[in-house]
């Protein structure tokens, strides 16, 4: 990975389109996250690492309500997330998201597991998914697979597919929970070149990742969490070359 | 010093005869030390004390085409009960200048789901198919609409059992995954009521609904309205395995990755599209094989509605050996029973081995 910075403007824009106020999260008597307040501009890319166990897949997980919070608040695109199942699956629309475990639909071909999403939320008629997705495919590179099942590609592969397959919802944020650390590291290149792509084009993305060569040219944010907090949030630049807090300074000497 | 192989020098050798092939096999297998050589030669002499003879009871000494009489004098099997008696086995009591209609129902049944087997014709058109054959099914084996009617008591035979069982599957599956998702619903009542029913029915022997449902749910309907018997006996069939089915659905449901929830979750699908698209699919798959196992016990259950007086194919040959000229041929009855229930149980579970088959992609 090279050293430039993607140059943009994170504050063009000055709504929020991610807003969470005070959240908590509890797995049980599990006090996971703990006081989370987060604002997230439109285009704007933030890198969130930190130790394993300290909150950040559930943090994003809560985001399109994988998970559900118990206090606080938290509103995408202007839209609260609450019990309401309606607000929930018109967030999730908009919010594309990447697993670890790729998680592609094993019955189906990959060029039906991209329209899947499009013909039956979005309503689109088939003919017109199948000119998306094929594009989105062509964009990650992996056009010539369309009628394969999932089972017939690598680890790599298939996580170009699970990221075109949210882009063809276009959707206004991508999460993406530690989606390289399922990949052999021959393959972790090809899906960052991905998501660099789609950095540079403007995709508001949160992304839970250790590739701090990705945090470094792409992040406008990366936040540290600990123990289900936030410890510190700064540009890529100050957090990695002047960390402020101590529990950051020992989790990057023992990852760098 | 070793040469480097090349095509030129290299001589391919055959294997030594004694090692491959059929004598090869015989020897490794059946003659490889002195124990196994004696229990070959010993088996050998059971198969032949007991094959023979039953080869020659069965196809040597045996009649095919005859009456009664001629098979009192011989050794062998006397399968003429079978072609003497074939009309009644096959339609019981079903009006005899009349038995066309369930010949030809049955030919359409068998026609029907000869084309369902096809993966290649399960598309939209298939639903209609079904409904406008079950309709004419209905008509032919009912009558009206200048067909004379007959009463469902008349049905008997082949028919009825194919009827029960086929139906009884088909709106047995779909019931089944009801209870499966309802079982596992979030709700509190839809749960509970769903295990309620799946635990009371896996606990009473299917004789005892097929009795409650002749016996004593009449009592519990007002005066004048009668329900038909044959149509009390499908329901309790459907009913009974509707539960068995919600099981096995229900472990193909539990074998289901998190993920796959999660992600058809954080497309925007709505709980009925993640289940018909993405969820019921591969478990439903998984679930072929216990799920067809379900189906064949439920196909030869239906032989126990001869205790509530319907005649079905098994009834109707009992009937058969109750003749007096024909009571010495039950061997050659129970085995034609055996190998047409054979028969249709081993193209349901051969069935299901290919559509495994068909649906394997790969992971």
């Amino acid at each position: 990975m090279t050293d430039k910075r993607i140059q943009q403007t994170p504050s063009s824009t000055d709504r929020p389109i991610i807003e969470i106020i005070g959240m908590h999260k509890w797995f049980g008597e599990f006090h996971v996250l703990s006081d989370i307040n987060l604002h997230v501009l439109e285009k704007e890319r933030i890198v969130i690492c930190g130790p394993s166990g300290s909150g950040k897949s559930t943090l994003i997980r809560c985001i399109n309500r994988l998970e559900e919070h118990q206090r606080g608040q938290i509103f995408v695109d202007g839209i609260e997330l609450t019990n309401d199942i309606k607000n929930i699956e018109k967030v999730r629309a908009e919010v594309g998201m990447v697993f670890q475990h790729f998680n592609l639909f094993p019955h189906l071909t990959i060029v039906e597991n991209l329209t899947l999403g499009p013909i039956w939320v979005r309503k689109m008629p088939k003919k017109e998914a199948e000119e998306t997705a094929m594009m989105y495919l062509e964009k990650v590179k992996i056009a010539e697979q369309a009628k394969k099942y999932p089972g017939q590609l690598s680890g790599g592969q298939q996580q170009r597919v699970a990221i075109a397959r949210s882009l063809c919802m276009n959707p206004r944020v991508m999460l993406f929970d530690e989606p390289t650390s399922a990949l052999d590291p021959e393959m972790i290149k090809e899906v960052l070149d991905v998501m660099i792509d789609l950095a540079e084009e403007g995709m508001t993305m949160l992304v839970v990742s250790h590739e701090m060569g990705f945090a470094k040219r792409v992040a406008d944010r990366v936040l540290f969490m600990d123990e289900g907090q936030i410890v510190e949030q700064n540009n890529p630049h100050d957090f990695f070359d002047n960390p402020q807090h101590e529990r950051t300074k020992l989790f990057l000497s023992q990852i760098l | 010093m070793r040469q480097p192989n090349s095509t030129t020098t290299r001589e391919y050798l055959k294997p030594p005869i004694t090692e491959v092939g059929v004598l090869g096999w015989i020897r490794q297998n059946l003659f490889n030390s002195w124990f196994n050589s004696l229990v070959t030669l010993l088996a050998l002499y059971g198969l032949y004390v007991t094959i023979l003879p039953l080869f020659k009871w069965a196809f040597v000494d045996s009649l095919w085409f005859s009456s009664a009489d001629a098979c009192r004098d011989i050794d062998g099997a006397c399968w003429s009960i079978i072609p003497a008696n074939a009309r009644f086995i096959f339609f019981g009591f079903f009006p005899e200048d009349q038995q066309w209609r369930p010949l030809t129902a049955m030919i359409l049944l068998f026609a029907l789901v000869f084309y369902t087997q096809d993966r290649r014709s399960w598309n939209r058109a298939l639903f209609p198919i079904w409904a406008c054959g079950l309709v004419l099914m209905g008509w032919l084996m009912h009558g009206g609409l200048g067909l004379p009617v007959v009463e469902t008591a008349k049905w008997s035979g082949l028919p009825l059992t194919l009827m029960l069982s086929l139906f009884g599957m088909v709106s047995a599956y779909p019931l089944g995954i009801l209870l499966a998702l309802g079982r596992r619903s979030k709700l509190p009542a839809i749960k509970s009521l769903c295990v309620l029913y799946i635990e009371l029915i896996r606990g009473v022997p299917l004789i005892s609904m097929l009795f409650m449902s002749s016996i004593m749910f009449p009592l519990f309907l007002p005066e004048g309205i009668n329900i038909d018997k044959v149509l009390r006996a499908q329901v309790a069939i459907i009913l009974f395995t509707a539960a068995y089915i919600a099981e096995v659905v229900r472990g193909g449901l539990q074998a289901i990755p998190n993920g796959q929830y999660e992600a058809a979750d954080s497309l925007g699908l709505n709980y009925g599209q993640a289940m018909r698209l993405i969820i019921l699919p591969q478990s439903l798959k998984i679930v072929i094989p216990p799920s067809v196992g379900i189906l064949i016990s439920a196909f030869k259950d239906t032989s126990l509605v001869v205790i509530i007086a319907l005649y079905d194919v098994l009834k109707t040959t009992k009937v058969t050996l109750s003749n007096p000229k024909w009571m010495g041929s039950s061997t050659e009855a129970y085995l034609f029973l055996a190998v047409l229930y054979f028969i249709f149980c081993y193209a349901m579970s051969s069935y299901s081995r290919k559509l495994e088959k068909t649906l394997h992609t790969g992971h």
